[in-house]
């Protein structure tokens, strides 16, 4: 166990911090920065917002996406809002209110000065996103209007109907584009990183698989960023789109790149329930449903009649039961949990016995129909549409479903992982959200690591390089890397075995899900550790993918996504065996309070697990960043 | 239920295509059309075929990435509804689905089901923006918008650039689409300073790519996922010949 990583946190008190690095940041000047390169992976709001900034400030981009176009990516999918402390609603908000809100929401287990920056640009951002024309939700005399959400007790989300990822994604697109159209931005959509290549120990270009015509191609800068989102995926059914996966951020693992709580993962409580074994992905439906929807099983574990004609009394209102004072809004790593409690006692409702009832039959009754129509109108034949269930006349099914990464490459303040000139933002990386992320804070993240810090910190890395020429693509590493790629391919094409790599995904993810989910314990994380080093084996034999390389090959592209997760999952199961307490959404059932609650040990797990890459995936060598508050205390996170 | 299917197969932009027949016996009714497919892809991998190759991602109806025609409607046969989002319980036993590309001239097949549409991208390239660099941006309130233009604005701007109005249009028109985002921006004192310049370049760029020409069928909004009015297309021509006067 080492404890050698430096954060490059500056000095001075926690308001100043961000301030102090800027002012002692180094500067490129404008004629230098034409001759630099920067290569930026992903496309999402971390990547597009950071491209776009970047070649407005002068340098060359090469932007890339495994989309067919770089307005694709998962941020579309965001709904409920972004979160901002501008205080419009005069309701007592402030940066530091905002900070301790996302520290506490993330238990205690994010590191300080990253969060406290997260709260201190998240004004900017609605400034900037406004400027480009996305439309935020007005008031009638036309100012921005705000709502609520979960975790906080002031008004501090923006938000564009219930699509504000699409529009703020849209926002930075464009603002992408007008780049591509300057030439300071090259666009390479339907193009997979598959390698990060380093010389003399600095990331100089990376190794990507042109998905429309098969060719490997290389591709080198004076620095390589990778905004390549989070890996829900991994659980296979997920809310993630079917594309996002863990490669780009685990290839540079390989290559050195420390992994920091990889086991991390925030699972939502309201997405729509599995239907059957064919099925690919768990919607998800705003959580804002259960600001008047009340979450119920039946008591009974036997209950056979149709939910409207349960009694009351034969109901178990769960949530309201175990916390009187937040009830249905009980944050979502509480109310996912303890969704899973019922299902597991055998309460689960629906045919697989996998959900739990949403009901509006006593909002409806309370402020009529058009009421209901007008908040959750949308969402309501979102769920008709899926499910052909008419929600105004019999409860809704949810259940749980694997969502975001807390976990992701270890970074510094500087959002630098451990590889020089490599960089992470956005989801990828792991710093601002502790152990459970606050809802809409994720948006806010993405684009202020893009938007606001990067462009600073990556100069300041620039800064050396203006002495080093562009990097040169015939370098024997560059060799390596592609050859190494490509026999990766030719391995999965000559397996000829019988199981597709989606099926193993599905055995994978069900593993995980089951041990390495919602709740974990040292026998099953044990248990699952086995279980994937035999799966990685049957992987390794029995895989088939038809075609060849030289193609457009879906399967083969999927085939190595799920290598990958077949060696993070090990990783993440170590992760949550070797962290002894439990913390948001990390719960191990051995550390729990009498009534049920994650227990958190301070004295010996206040750090963040960072892995390091040792030859083979089962021997990973943890390093430790100790985390210090030096403006807050941690306390017990209450929300009775 | 069991449903027979006559998929577009085409190797890449080069090859001749044609359609392939396929039976499944096992398909449920709450599948979505998507899982349908990917039902049939591994039974075709398992048996050392080639699966068929379609466009997808997010599978909730805003990521706009897939889209193809089933039994000769884009998105197939529900209103507002991607082809992610549409589910078998639309069809009946024994039903025969014919499943092809988007067909436009600026819409080459890559392969089987997948199209570029990277034209539509360049649409956006050529104007389709507020011109406005990252820092140079006023505090938020004090541009105000009211609630009635922001809301118009968000109209025209929740298109998800899937291409359906153009596999829709017997002219295959990008004019739904691009008309959209001139709105949208003209709508705003964000984006209204720049319409008269944006609007002739992405007009201009719209033929450039192979697009035809709008004749007002309409055909296009009936098809749109997210019913984007064609009058955002009259606000556009009215735009762009106000703009060939003025400029």
């Amino acid at each position: 166990m080492k404890n050698s990583l430096n954060t490059k946190i500056p000095e001075g008190p926690l308001s100043e911090k961000w301030n102090t690095y800027k002012k002692k940041a180094k500067l490129v000047s404008p004629n230098n920065r034409k001759k630099l390169e920067v290569i930026v992976v992903g496309t999402g709001l971390a990547g597009a917002s950071a491209a776009a900034s970047l070649a407005e400030m002068g340098y060359n981009v090469k932007s890339f996406c495994f989309q067919d176009s770089p307005r694709r990516a998962h941020s579309v999918a965001a709904q409920g809002g972004v979160n901002a402390a501008k205080n419009y609603k005069n309701d007592g908000d402030s940066v530091f209110r905002m900070f301790y809100d996302t520290l506490k929401g993330g238990d205690f287990r994010s590191r300080e000065a990253n969060t406290y920056r997260l709260a201190e640009c998240s004004a900017n951002l609605i400034d900037q996103a406004t400027a480009q024309g996305v439309p935020f939700a007005r008031e009638y005399s036309g100012y921005l209007r705000n709502r609520s959400f979960g975790g906080v007790q002031v008004s501090r989300t923006f938000y564009a109907r219930g699509q504000t990822g699409q529009q703020l994604l849209l926002g930075s697109y464009q603002a992408l584009m007008r780049q591509v159209n300057t030439g300071k931005v090259s666009l390479y959509a339907r193009h997979e990183m598959l390698d990060l290549v380093l010389i003399d120990g600095k990331a100089k270009g990376i190794i990507a698989r042109n998905l429309d015509t098969g060719n490997v191609e290389r591709h080198g800068a004076h620095a390589v960023v990778l905004a390549t989102g989070g890996f829900g995926k991994i659980y296979y059914l997920s809310t993630l789109a079917m594309g996002c996966n863990v490669s780009a951020i685990w290839r540079a693992h390989k290559k050195g790149a420390f992994m920091a709580n990889p086991s991390w993962t925030q699972i939502h409580p309201t997405c729509l329930p599995q239907s059957g074994e064919y099925q690919s992905k768990l919607t998800l439906m705003s959580e804002s449903l259960r600001n008047d929807g009340r979450i119920w099983v039946p008591k009974d574990k036997n209950e056979t009649r149709k939910a409207n004609d349960i009694p009351e009394e034969e109901r178990d209102y769960y949530l309201e039961r175990k916390y009187p004072a937040f009830g249905n809004l009980a944050p979502r790593d509480i109310a996912s949990r303890s969704a899973k409690e019922q299902i597991d006692e055998g309460k689960g409702v629906g045919e697989l016995k996998n959900a739990v009832y949403l009901d509006f039959s006593r909002a409806l009754k309370e402020y009529g129909k058009d009421v209901i129509v007008e908040r959750y109108g949308n969402l309501f034949s979102m769920y008709k549409k899926i499910t052909d269930i008419d929600a105004y006349l019999e409860p809704m099914k949810i259940s749980p479903a694997a969502h975001f990464s807390m976990g992701g490459l270890w970074v510094d303040y500087e959002l630098m992982t451990t590889i020089p000139g490599l960089f992470a933002i956005g989801e990828a990386n792991f710093s601002d959200h502790g152990a459970n992320r606050l809802g809409a804070n994720s948006l806010l993240q993405a684009c202020v690591d893009g938007y606001f810090v990067l462009p600073y910190t990556l100069q300041n890395f620039l800064a050396d390089e203006i002495k080093n020429p562009k990097t040169d693509i015939n370098h024997p590493e560059f060799d390596k890397a592609e050859e190494a790629v490509k026999k990766q391919m030719e391995g999965f094409l000559a397996t000829k075995g019988n199981k597709t790599a989606e099926e193993f995904h599905k055995v994978l993810g069900s593993e995980l899900y089951d041990k390495c989910g919602l709740s974990r314990s040292k026998e099953g994380l044990e248990k699952a550790i086995e279980n994937i080093r035999e799966l990685r084996k049957e992987f390794k034999e029995n895989l088939i993918v038809p075609g060849d390389a030289s193609e457009v090959n879906s399967e083969l592209e999927k085939a190595g996504r799920v290598a990958d997760y077949m060696e993070i999952a090990e990783l993440m199961c170590v992760d949550a065996l070797q962290r002894e307490e439990s913390c948001g959404a990390h719960f191990r059932i051995e550390y729990q309070t009498e009534e049920g609650e994650a227990k958190r040990d301070d004295a010996n797990f206040c750090y963040s697990s960072a892995w390091e890459w040792n030859k083979d995936p089962s021997t990973p060598i943890l390093n430790k960043e100790n985390l210090t508050f030096e403006t807050v205390t941690p306390s017990v996170r209450s929300y009775k | 239920m069991k449903i027979h299917l006559k998929i577009w197969r085409q190797k890449d932009s080069q090859s001749k295509g044609g359609f392939k027949e396929y039976t499944l016996d096992d398909v449920h009714q709450e599948m979505s059309f998507l899982e349908m497919l990917d039902t049939l892809n591994i039974k075709l991998v398992k048996k050392g075929e080639h699966p068929v190759e379609f466009d997808h991602d997010c599978r909730e109806g805003i990521c706009g990435q897939c889209g193809v025609m089933i039994n000769g409607i884009a998105h197939g046969p529900l209103k507002n509804t991607t082809t992610c989002q549409l589910h078998m319980r639309s069809f009946k036993d024994g039903d025969t689905i014919y499943v092809e590309p988007f067909k436009a001239a600026a819409f080459p097949v890559v392969r089987d089901l997948k199209i570029n549409r990277s034209s539509l991208d360049h649409i956006i390239t050529s104007g389709g923006y507020v011109s406005v660099d990252t820092g140079q941006a006023p505090e938020a309130n004090t541009i105000p918008i009211t609630n009635e233009i922001a809301e118009a604005a968000f109209d025209s701007a929740a298109c998800i650039g899937c291409g359906a109005c153009v596999a829709s249009c017997k002219n295959s028109s990008a004019a739904l689409f691009t008309s959209a985002k001139i709105t949208q921006l003209e709508l705003l004192p964000q984006g209204k300073k720049e319409t008269r310049k944006r609007v002739v370049a992405m007009v201009n760029q719209m033929e450039e790519e192979g697009f035809g020409h709008c004749t007002n069928t309409e055909a296009c909004q009936v098809e749109c996922p997210e019913d984007i009015s064609v009058l955002n297309i009259a606000r556009m021509n009215y735009e762009y010949n106000k703009s060939k006067i003025l400029n």
